[in-house]
């Protein structure tokens, strides 16, 4: 060593480190690292998800339908087929993602075998347990967990999640539930940052949230994981207001592959105005404190997600209040 | 020394913030750089890990590849970083890297690296970390993992696969400091090794 480099290394290709450790908590944590300052899209087919890699995604969540169709179909929202899942990781070289419903251990253990990046276990699809998360903890594979307060994202964690993603209210288009749970976790932070040490063991109960955790947060002023927002982000404003608020990064659904023109009558015009939603999110996501920049590329992206108002949605239709 | 040495850090995406932490920790003075103008000044640039295929997106869009193919500073490329800058993107560096090339995160890992002229080895934090497979004659190994390259240096550039942002050892990036201040004022006597 300190030598030149002696060229080709190509016959050592596949070979695994002698010594090394995997599944360490800092290399969970630390791919959710990698991902700041991204756009993580959903995406249900490989078509998709060479669309959402070409725009510039950090990475892509794989699932069956995006949360806008589970809300208009209704039904129970699965794990997406572990073929869908292989296909769009032989299409696109960045991390892949996948949902697996809240407690539901086997389609987790599923989805670890298929070697994706990260496992979500999410609130968008239907609960499979309406008492246990998945203990992940058990798992190579990282978790991501939705969170709407600062307890519920230290419950996750104190269970083994390396990422947290505040759930706002996917599906909608409507960025309002999104903003309320940043502002309840961030908010939350700073209010313990302003307590005394002894203070802090009520603050624990009262979030209910393991107390180590809780005085990790209020020394550090932030979670111990990475924090992305999801949940109705539609327009490359909704991105930087995430941002600029505190998001880690984010998480776009349905608010990019449900916009633009009708996909029935004119396929190739609906694959356009995608593409160029979805770039000027990315675009945002990393420019989201220049206006101007912002202005930009939020000019002429055709017709956003419709979308519907989170207030006007029933109780039994909110996604947000699953997860205990 | 390092207390005047301006350091641009790449901010489009990826683990910026922690290299941010890292080098004000050493004393440097570092700015988030987004657009061209930001590199204007800098006596260094880093450029972290990430999602290449992102990064490499972002820096097209506002003409960012150009101004740091132009930038004479020293260059600092992480993982990804080390991808922006190899012969099949920017081209700065002569080396032909293969991306994700342990396998998926399940592969991820923690290992050892050993360090030219270094007793204590670095603790090293590989993510869907990339190989170098090929380099020219001008690249000089500093790191090994198994006997691999791992942390090399060629001429004003230095490149890791792995990410010694993540650990609190702070060798490769005063390595680095030495390096832009070395490019920046060039004195004779640069050791090629970290000194510690």
């Amino acid at each position: 060593m300190g030598t030149a480099c002696e060229g080709d290394f190509a016959e050592t290709r596949g070979y695994t480190p002698t010594v090394a450790e995997y599944g360490t908590l800092r290399v969970k944590t630390g791919l959710a690292e990698m991902l700041k300052g991204g756009v993580i899209m959903d995406v249900v087919d490989a078509d998709q998800a060479r669309i959402a890699e070409e725009a510039g995604a950090c990475a892509v969540m794989a699932l069956e339908r995006v949360p806008a169709d589970i809300r208009r179909d209704g039904g129970v929202a699965r794990m997406s087929d572990p073929q869908r899942i292989r296909e769009i990781q032989e299409a696109v070289s960045i991390p892949v993602m996948a949902k697996c419903r809240i407690g539901h251990f086997a389609e987790a253990q599923i989805l670890q075998e298929l070697e994706v990046d990260y496992i979500d276990e999410s609130e968008v699809l239907t609960p499979a347990d309406v008492e246990h998360h998945v203990d992940k903890w058990l798992y190579t594979v990282p978790f991501v967990c939705g969170a709407t307060n600062l307890g519920e994202a230290l419950r996750r964690i104190s269970e083994g999640a390396a990422m947290i993603r505040t759930k706002g209210e996917a599906g909608t288009g409507d960025i309002v539930n999104a903003v309320t749970h940043m502002r309840a976790v961030f908010g939350a932070i700073r209010s313990l940052q302003a307590l005394r040490g002894d203070e802090l063991h009520a603050a624990a109960k009262d979030h209910r949230a393991p107390f180590e955790l809780i005085r990790w947060v209020a020394e550090n002023g932030r979670l111990p994981v990475v924090t992305f927002t999801a949940g109705g982000i539609a327009t490359p404003a909704d991105a930087s207001l995430c941002m600029q608020l505190g998001a880690d990064g984010v998480f776009v659904g349905s608010g990019i592959f449900k916009s633009g023109r009708d996909p029935l009558d004119d396929r190739d015009g609906w694959a356009d105005d995608v593409a160029r939603r979805a770039r000027a999110i990315v675009e945002a996501t990393t420019h989201f404190e220049d206006a101007k920049v912002l202005a930009d590329v939020s000019s002429g992206l055709g017709q956003p997600m419709v979308g519907i108002s989170a207030s006007t949605l029933p109780d039994d239709e909110r996604l947000e209040v699953r997860g205990w | 020394m390092n207390g005047s040495l301006r350091i641009g850090v790449l901010a489009l995406q990826g683990a910026f913030r922690e290299h941010v932490q890292m080098l004000e920790g050493l004393g440097a003075e570092v700015v988030e750089v987004r657009l061209p103008e930001e590199l204007a000044g800098l006596d260094g640039l880093v450029i972290p890990g990430g999602e290449s295929t992102t990064i490499m997106r972002l820096a097209h869009s506002y003409g960012l590849a150009e101004a740091i193919r132009a930038f004479q500073g020293a260059i600092f490329g992480t993982c990804a970083g080390m991808i922006v800058l190899d012969r099949d993107h920017l081209g700065l560096a002569d080396l032909e890297v293969e991306r994700n090339a342990y396998g998926r995160q399940v592969r991820s890992f923690e290992a050892d690296v050993e360090l030219a002229g270094e007793k204590r080895p670095l603790h090293g934090v590989f993510i869907r970390s990339p190989r170098i497979h090929d380099a020219g004659a001008g690249v000089e190994v500093l790191g090994e993992l198994d006997g691999e390259p791992v942390l090399v240096r060629e001429g004003r550039l230095l490149l890791a696969s792995f990410h010694p942002e993540l650990t609190d050892d702070s060798r490769v990036h005063e390595l680095f400091l030495e390096m832009v201040e070395h490019t920046s004022r060039p004195v004779s006597g640069l050791s090629l090794i970290p000194t510690h």
